[in-house]
């Protein structure tokens, strides 16, 4: 789908690596270069009129991403990216109203960014870890959540889709529940707001985190979102110009009311504006649309990689575009490494969910995610090369 | 030498390496190295008599390059002097680099004089000798 709209696609290759980062479309580049080309100034600042077009494209990005998800524009936060937005909420919100022996529920599909934020807090804060076991096929499900559920469970934290094993998690009935149970629900939308649907009321969610690189738009540019009750509450982790009232020599000061609050400095401007049209082409072509793409490419390769014989699959069941494999008695790299002889890009490694060897009793894997703009001879291609893959020494070395 | 050998001897010691797999001996140092370039992450354990090098081993999960370079090295290097060992380092490092060396005393260590050519496996190649050369170092400054 729509591959015309992406440059790079010109050349020959296949580009299956799209849960690390994604192709960006001509009109996302056209929109930034738009900004340094005919109106660069830096926001709210400025009553020229470059300054006041910069600040109106600025602005309204945040409504875009609120229609996106569902949720107020002022609960949008940009942030740099996932990562970022995570840690704000680990190191600005739980650190002030968690106590000493409160329990947040973990698993070990989670990637380190969603891990070791909350480590570093257990370090400083006494909060007690618990990762949730996770099914035969490394999904999760409420039920297992249930039973680790304590008086003491504040915080429930997971990815909405995982980034190796790409289930979907069942986010309205888990939101639902912590809901209910008064347990605050942070989500990892990495994975998932760039491939389906995500409702961010609906689900009841109290944090989104998601990264803007992964769903066509820039680099460096991620969003935090956050129920405005809670982001009252939050800390910035930065101080700094355009997030304060007013400061004092006496030491007194007074900040702005959120989301301006948490975005000290000069933000990534052309960045956030390149989001906003990643945006706006994301739902042109329809979230539903981009799902059901996707799983039919994954259907279409499961058809044909469950015959050669030499392959291991880890994630078969799971509905989103993301397959795990090994070729048994072959290194993960050296598989990666021999599949960019024929120009088809995967990664290998244990994508930063290092806690994930432990159920899937090993550490490394191929990992093959599509996106909308993949096709089926794409897919053909990988295959191909697969089947072919007998003499893969006398590629690789 | 001709690629097929250099393959041959590649694949023999990814397939079979020597001494790999730890064991739980005190009197042996230890190192783990990993890169953020590349996934492999090995550790490695030597045991020294006197300054002769007694044994070493390693484990961990790593590709064909990476693996079979340990295995050479560690089959190449017990019984050799810390000196002798850095020697072979030594002229090891400038191959990879593409700098002067003598290959005379390389053996099957020369199998990898064309790594260079992919500059993502070069990595690969180095990690075993940067373990090994770690260990000598930790090693000799302990006494």
């Amino acid at each position: 789908m729509n591959r015309d709209d992406f440059p790079i696609l010109s050349q020959d290759f296949v580009y299956f690596d799209n849960g690390a980062t994604t192709l960006k479309p001509q009109c996302v580049l056209d929109k930034m270069n738009d900004y340094y080309d005919y109106h660069t100034s830096n926001i709210h600042r400025g009553d020229y009129d470059f300054a006041i077009k910069t600040n109106e494209e600025y602005d309204r990005v945040r409504s875009l991403i609120g229609q996106f998800i569902n949720a107020n524009p002022e609960e949008c936060i940009y942030t740099s990216g996932t990562t970022m937005s995570i840690n704000m909420v680990v190191f600005g919100y739980m650190k002030y109203h968690l106590q000493k022996g409160d329990e947040v529920l973990l698993n070990k599909a989670e990637h380190a960014s969603n891990i070791l934020p909350w480590i570093r807090l257990s370090e400083e804060i006494g909060i007690v870890i618990k990762y949730v076991p996770l099914n035969e096929d490394y999904s999760l499900s409420l039920d297992a959540i249930k039973t680790c559920v304590t008086d003491r469970t504040k915080v429930i934290s997971l990815a909405h889709v995982t980034n190796v094993i790409g289930d979907v998690r069942d986010v309205e009935a888990i939101g639902d529940y912590c809901h209910q149970n008064h347990i605050l629900f942070h989500v990892d939308g990495a994975q998932s707001v760039p491939h389906l649907p995500v409702d961010f009321k609906k689900c009841h969610m109290d944090f989104l985190s998601f990264s803007g690189h992964k769903m066509c738009g820039p680099t460096g540019v991620g969003v935090l979102v956050g129920r405005k009750e809670l982001l009252k509450d939050m800390h910035p982790l930065c101080y700094g110009g355009g997030m304060n009232s007013f400061f004092e020599e006496d030491g007194s000061y007074e900040l702005k009311d959120s989301p301006i609050r948490f975005e000290a400095g000069t933000p990534p401007v052309a960045e956030v504006i390149g989001l906003g049209k990643a945006i706006e082409y994301l739902m042109e072509i329809g979230m539903d649309k981009i799902h059901e793409h996707e799983i039919e490419l994954k259907k279409y390769l499961l058809d044909q990689i469950q015959d050669i014989p030499n392959v291991i699959l880890y994630n078969k069941n799971s509905q989103s575009g993301i397959l795990s494999f090994n070729l048994d008695g072959v290194f993960a790299q050296d598989v990666s490494i021999y599949l960019n002889h024929y120009h088809i890009y995967v990664r290998a490694g244990n994508h930063c969910a290092k806690m994930l060897k432990d159920e899937l009793k090993i550490k490394n894997t191929v990992r093959v995610s599509v996106y909308f703009y993949n096709s089926f001879e794409d897919v053909d291609r990988l295959v191909e090369a697969l089947k072919n893959s007998k003499d893969i020494f006398k590629v690789v070395l | 030498m001709d690629a097929n050998l250099k393959r041959e001897i590649i694949l023999d010691n990814y397939q079979e390496p020597f001494h790999k797999g730890l064991i739980d001996d005190t009197s042996y140092c230890k190192v783990n190295t990993s890169s953020e370039s590349c996934i492999d992450n090995l550790d490695f354990i030597m045991k020294m008599d006197g300054d002769v090098i007694e044994d070493i081993r390693f484990d961990g999960e790593a590709c064909a390059i990476s693996t079979s370079v340990s295995s050479i090295f560690i089959r190449k290097l017990i019984g050799k002097t810390t000196e002798e060992a850095k020697e072979i380092l030594n002229h090891y490092k400038n191959m990879i680099n593409e700098k002067e060396y003598n290959a005379d005393i390389l053996g099957e260590l020369n199998a990898y004089d064309e790594i260079y050519k992919q500059p993502n496996r070069k990595n690969c190649a180095m990690l075993p000798e940067e373990a090994i050369e770690k260990l000598l170092e930790e090693l000799n400054n302990g006494e």
